[in-house]
């Protein structure tokens, strides 16, 4: 095989900014026209360059992610291909920048996600957003995000990453608020932005920590923020690690959505469903997984964190799979569920499990992927998001249908489906990492995950159909289902890529990542349990599963009946725990009241416009007024004056 | 007997007249004769000083002086005829266009 030369690495985040630079300027184009991009006929012919440019470039991208990845498994152990300094981005005397790409094989198992889901989710929009006014628009916002995305998990320092960070944060703004004419979803794309900021925060002040940490201490260097310089020299930062991690985590929390800072990601709904799948799946909220296990030297030298991103992990996984339990809204249950397998990764990482996180992580993409998509294919037909108004759409929609059924099977965690091996091989290292009560909630909030993705299953698919125009409702053209059987094949064998020793597979993504990623300190488990806890999770898989279908497919309304009882938990659980009523109140509310009382109407208009701006020129327009009053314009007075001061000057000067 | 102070006392008089004449008035033609008057107290104060010396020098710095006053004299109806023409009136609160 030949190997792909290093040049080439960078071209791999490369494809997608042309591909933006392309689109963009087709959607400008468009935008300038008087006339609708779609007249009645040829509606067709617009959307095919777009199209073609917005998928194309993607894929070649996969393409080469591919070549690279293979290239990789045949070099040595440890090695890694980088592009080696594209430029010298920043230079100053305390450190310097390079840009610069690299494949490991932790990034190559990202790039691969992120550009073969990434570009599934491509060609599934083609027929999603065909006849949207902002066709081009969404493509170059689509393959910007890709962008940013690999420059995220390419780069090979951490200010490069910092750049991708930011930059999905952008794109998810422009994408959640894609449909920018109606203010709510406008809203949510900028509910989304700005929390992003505030975990960014955390992030930056990290960053400025780390390079503390070698200031104080004498240190300074060429590359100072790349990987290969910070694994070298980590013992200058083992004083402030706990600090430091602690501050990354916290901009990890905000893109990946963990508590404190996981309120946008339900919100991210308001986008075109496609970027739902691609935020939830393949980009974005990945981004604080990877720059954890990416970090993973650093944050093994701070336990208190690890600690911290455990018990964080577990609560937001238990939390948002309550609240999944209750909603109505397809794509808000798949959100919380979103937010849920991710608190699980963190749970991973937390309990120093970083390949367990990062193979479920992939497993995730793809099931995740694809019930978007399916939901999307769903919506598309439907024009509804209420799962209440669905019902009985298997035998309308069989493609989707089935490639639903599977997605669900593998998040509920049924074997031999992929999302059974990574969360299995998650629970069996809370376990390890020797804690009863973190093993025991993680397998009750797997418990809670299969039975509300099987309530949604059997409130969209199966049973009567509750849909006002039944009759309407079609199966979505082949553009969109076959990315759907893709994504659902993936999701099926998707965990043969990670089968544990026990069941003879020899766990050969965990040897992978091996050289990558710190292992967990030296816990031996016994075989003999781990096959039994297996046992155990695939029961509880299964009778959860069986149980959500039986009670809904009997009674669709049987929660209100059962939770006539506790009335007040049910609503507070729907109500989504009221957190963002109380952020609401807590800190938004109180922060607009002192913006506009204190800093606009008394800093801003009384000090600074009023005393500042115009006290200075009002006390010159009023010197003037009464220098002014001088000039008559009357011959005579100024004679008068001319004279007064010819006297005053004589006698001075006598 | 005249002395030169008698000269001065008188000149000094006719200027502040000419200068109380050129702030007050308002009628633009008066306004030019006390410049006259001021000018000519300026004359009879070269010439007295001039004698009191028993030098000609303030004679014909004096001479000079008639001449300007005569060209100004000229210059000065032309402008107040032009501005009486443009507004029929010579009076100078009429023509404040200089005002602050």
């Amino acid at each position: 095989m030949v190997n792909i030369p290093t040049k080439l690495i960078s071209l791999i985040p490369a494809l997608p900014l042309v591909g933006f630079l392309i689109n963009s300027m087709i959607a400008l184009a468009w935008a300038r026209r008087r006339k609708p991009v779609y007249p009645e006929q040829g509606r067709r012919v617009s959307e095919i360059v777009p199209s073609i440019i917005g998928c194309a470039l993607p894929i070649a991208s996969f393409v080469l992610s591919a070549w690279a990845f293979f290239d990789l498994r045949e070099m040595e152990e440890g090695a890694s291909l980088s592009s080696g300094s594209l430029f010298t981005w920043l230079s100053t005397p305390l450190f310097s920048v390079d840009f610069a790409f690299l494949v490991d094989p932790l990034s190559a198992v990202m790039i691969l996600v992120v550009t073969g889901v990434g570009s599934i989710i491509h060609v599934y929009s083609v027929g999603y957003m065909h006849k949207d006014e902002g066709f081009a628009r969404y493509f170059s916002y689509l393959n910007l995000f890709l962008f940013f995305m690999l420059l995220l998990v390419m780069g090979d320092n951490l200010l490069v990453l910092f750049v991708g960070w930011e930059g999905v944060g952008l794109c998810s703004y422009l994408l959640i608020g894609f449909w920018f004419t109606d203010p709510e979803k406008a809203t949510c794309g900028k509910k989304a932005f700005v929390v992003n900021r505030i975990g960014d925060f955390g992030f930056l002040i990290g960053l400025f920590l780390i390079l503390f940490a070698f200031q104080s201490q004498g240190q300074s260097g060429e590359g100072i923020f790349s990987y290969s310089f910070l694994t070298a020299n980590k013992e200058w930062l083992a004083p402030l690690a706990t600090t430091i991690t602690l501050c990354l985590f916290i901009g990890a929390t905000g893109k990946s959505a963990q508590i404190p800072l996981y309120v946008w990601l339900p919100d991210a709904m308001a986008g075109p469903t496609p970027v739902s799948a691609l935020i939830h799946a393949a980009t974005m909220v990945t981004a604080g997984i990877y720059m954890v296990a990416r970090l993973g030297f650093l944050f093994a030298l701070a336990p208190f964190t690890l600690h911290v991103i455990a018990c964080i992990g577990l609560a937001t996984a238990l939390m948002a799979a309550l609240i999944g339990l209750t909603q109505f809204d397809i794509k808000k249950v798949l959100a919380y569920s979103t937010v849920s397998q991710l608190g699980t990764m963190f749970l991973a990482l937390g309990v120093g499990a970083y390949s367990a996180a990062i193979f479920h992580l992939v497993t995730h993409a793809f099931f995740k992927a694809c019930l978007f998509l399916s939901s999307g294919s769903v919506i598309h037909a439907c024009h509804d998001q209420d799962i209440r108004n669905m019902g009985g759409l298997f035998k309308k929609m069989p493609v989707t249908g089935v490639t639903f059924l599977v997605a669900t099977l593998a998040i509920a965690g049924i074997p031999p489906l992929a999302g059974f091996f990574s969360k299995d091989e998650i629970l069996w290292n809370t376990l390890l990492y020797g804690s009863w009560p973190f093993y025991g909630v993680a397998l009750f909030t797997a418990g809670i995950t299969a039975f509300y993705m099987f309530r949604l299953f059997v409130y969209t698919f199966l049973g009567k159909t509750r849909h006002p125009h039944p009759d309407h409702i079609h199966e979505s053209p082949r553009v969109m289902t076959i990315p759907l059987i893709i994504l659902a094949g993936l999701a099926a064998v998707g965990g043969f890529l990670g089968v544990p020793e026990v069941l003879g597979g020899g766990n050969r993504f965990h040897h992978w990542l091996s050289g990558i990623l710190p292992v967990s300190a030296g816990h031996e488990g016994n075989p003999a349990l781990e096959l039994g806890l297996m046992g155990l999770s695939t029961v509880w898989a299964l009778v959860i599963s069986l149980l959500s279908v039986g009670l809904y497919s009997r009674r669709l309304d049987w929660p209100a009946v059962l939770t006539r009882r506790i009335r007040f938990l049910y609503e507070l659980v729907y109500q989504k725990f009221k957190v963002d009523e109380i952020y609401d109140a807590l800190i938004v509310r109180p922060i607009r009241v002192i913006s506009e009382k204190l800093f606009w109407k008394g800093f801003d208009e009384k000090l600074i416009d009023g005393f500042l701006v115009h006290g200075w020129t009002d006390t010159a327009a009023f010197s003037a007024r009464l220098v002014s009053r001088v000039q008559t314009g009357l011959v005579g007075h100024y004679l008068l004056y001319f004279w007064v001061a010819l006297v005053v000057l004589l006698v001075w000067a006598v | 007997m005249i002395t030169i102070h008698h000269y001065l006392v008188l000149s000094a008089i006719l200027f502040t007249l000419g200068l109380l004449g050129v702030v007050i008035r308002k009628n633009l033609l008066i306004v030019l004769m006390s410049l006259e008057v001021l000018m000519n107290a300026i004359n009879l104060l070269l010439i007295a000083i001039s004698r009191y010396l028993g030098k000609m020098d303030g004679h014909v710095v004096a001479f000079f002086v008639m001449t300007i006053a005569a060209g100004e004299a000229a210059i000065g109806l032309a402008i107040v005829v032009t501005l009486f023409k443009n507004r029929r009136t010579i009076k100078t609160t009429d023509w404040r266009i200089m005002e602050g």
